[in-house]
């Protein structure tokens, strides 16, 4: 049996984190014996409390408290409950954890990350860069420190609308110089500065999602078009799709990288038919369960690279599948909300 | 009549031997007998009436215009120029669903 680590179970409806679907992914996944632990940041993440996927629930620091601090609660965790794979879901998480990927072997355990240097490359302030050099179309972007930006930002040929994003999360179209301003305040409390302006596309969005495999290749590629958005522009629906096209571009960009790890790649698909990539992230997406309901179960080969094991047997990803999130209540014994309250651990 | 009449060449269309419409795009696409459609590259899917699905399976097996036309006057009543007026129409619709 191995036991793996999740991070990324918050899952509110409207933009869950990745770990419950890549949790749900391990244990549907053939061949693969695996106690699961969750691991959460706020006692109100759901992932810590679903025994269906997660054997175990912890609390981690938040990132800002350092990667210190995030070493020192995995090693805690890891003495009391040992773990073989750690799966980092969030963002706003990976810096601290590549910082730490050495203590975490000298713990034995192991990860698939890209480095820090394959991060920096896909951030979306180097964006424009990383497309030139894979030879795909991007929106300008652009890191901005003050809203007054906005006021100008017509005299440098940017148009209405924009969007407006966050380093990590949160990204807003804006329509006139005041949208853009609250859109601005509101990501920089978030998330902090820079915040990113980026040119806005008019098209439909199509997502790809794969796992590097730190020699320029990429394994298992599925590629889904969003059918249904939230508020907040996350998929509710989408459709597991197959285009040569989308998937060649993907690879380029892997190529360029060399990247390692899982990987989401975004892409909004304009009327002409020409694919812009609007993000790289660094992580499997909340969606990532379409990658089992289509027989490419991503997470489960992440881990089996992690173990250097041979990879499971792929077919060709079922394009046609689709699916639906919905969101279900979880009981939570006012017992195991104490535990995690007071020991940042679910008994 | 508008539509028997190619608008550049002032033939008939029924004497029109090129495709249709992109035989790889009319090849990718998964039909049901139902009538329901899914383009496995762009997600899109939409579903279509008895006389749709027919013409979309002859488009399938790469018929032009005029067998098309010749294959549907035996199986529905109608005139041959009011088939070919809709088939026209319809592989202008798959066009417009499915740009090159």
């Amino acid at each position: 049996m191995v036991t793996v680590a999740i991070s990324g179970m918050n899952a509110r409806p409207d933009n869950p984190g990745p770990g419950v679907a890549v949790a749900r992914c391990l244990r549907e996944a053939a061949d693969l014996d695996a106690r699961i632990i969750g691991f959460g940041y706020d006692a109100l993440d759901p992932g810590l409390y679903l025994t269906d996927y997660c054997d175990a629930g912890y609390l981690l620091p938040y990132p800002s408290a350092g990667d210190q601090a995030l070493a020192e609660r995995l090693e805690e965790i890891h003495k009391s409950d040992p773990f073989d794979v750690f799966i980092p879901c969030l963002d706003a998480e990976l810096p601290n954890v590549l910082r730490i990927e050495q203590q975490l072997k000298k713990l034995g355990v192991r990860t698939w990350l890209p480095s820090e240097d394959q991060l920096k490359l896909r951030s979306k302030e180097r964006l424009n860069e990383l497309a030139a050099h894979a030879e795909i179309a991007c929106p300008r972007t652009r890191g901005i420190t003050q809203p007054d930006f906005f006021q100008r930002c017509d005299d440098e040929g940017w148009k209405y609308p924009l969007v407006v994003k966050g380093v990590f999360y949160d990204a807003y179209v804006a329509h006139s110089p005041a949208d853009a301003a609250v859109a601005f305040n509101h990501i920089a409390r978030t998330w902090g500065y820079p915040v990113l302006v980026q040119e806005h596309i008019k098209g439909e969005e199509y997502n790809l999602t794969g796992v590097g495999d730190g020699e320029g290749g990429l394994l298992g590629a599925v590629m889904m078009k969003k059918t249904g958005l939230t508020d907040k522009g996350k998929a509710w629906a989408g459709v597991a799709v197959s285009d040569q096209a989308l998937l060649d571009a993907a690879q380029k960009l892997i190529k360029a990288t060399r990247w390692r790890g899982p990987l989401e790649v975004e892409v909004i698909k304009s009327p002409s038919g020409t694919y812009h990539l609007v993000e790289i992230n660094p992580r499997f997406p909340a969606w990532i369960y379409l990658s089992a309901g289509v027989g490419v179960n991503l997470p489960h080969a992440l881990v089996n690279l992690a173990l250097s094991r041979p990879l499971p047997a792929f077919g060709e990803p079922r394009a046609g599948t689709m699916f639906i999130r919905y969101a279900l209540e979880t009981i939570v014994d006012l017992g195991q909300f104490e535990s995690i309250i007071v020991n940042g651990v679910r008994e | 009549m508008f539509y028997n009449r190619h608008p550049m060449t002032n033939e008939s269309n029924t004497t029109r031997r090129e495709p249709l419409i992109d035989a790889k795009l009319v090849q990718r696409l998964a039909v049901s007998d139902s009538g329901f459609v899914f383009d496995p590259v762009s997600g899109h899917s939409f579903s279509v009436n008895e006389t749709g699905l027919r013409i979309l399976r002859l488009l399938k097996e790469g018929q032009d215009l005029p067998s098309a036309v010749k294959a549907l006057c035996d199986e529905f009543l109608g005139s041959a120029a009011d088939i070919e007026r809709d088939v026209l129409e319809f592989a202008g619709l798959l066009r417009k669903q499915f740009p090159a």
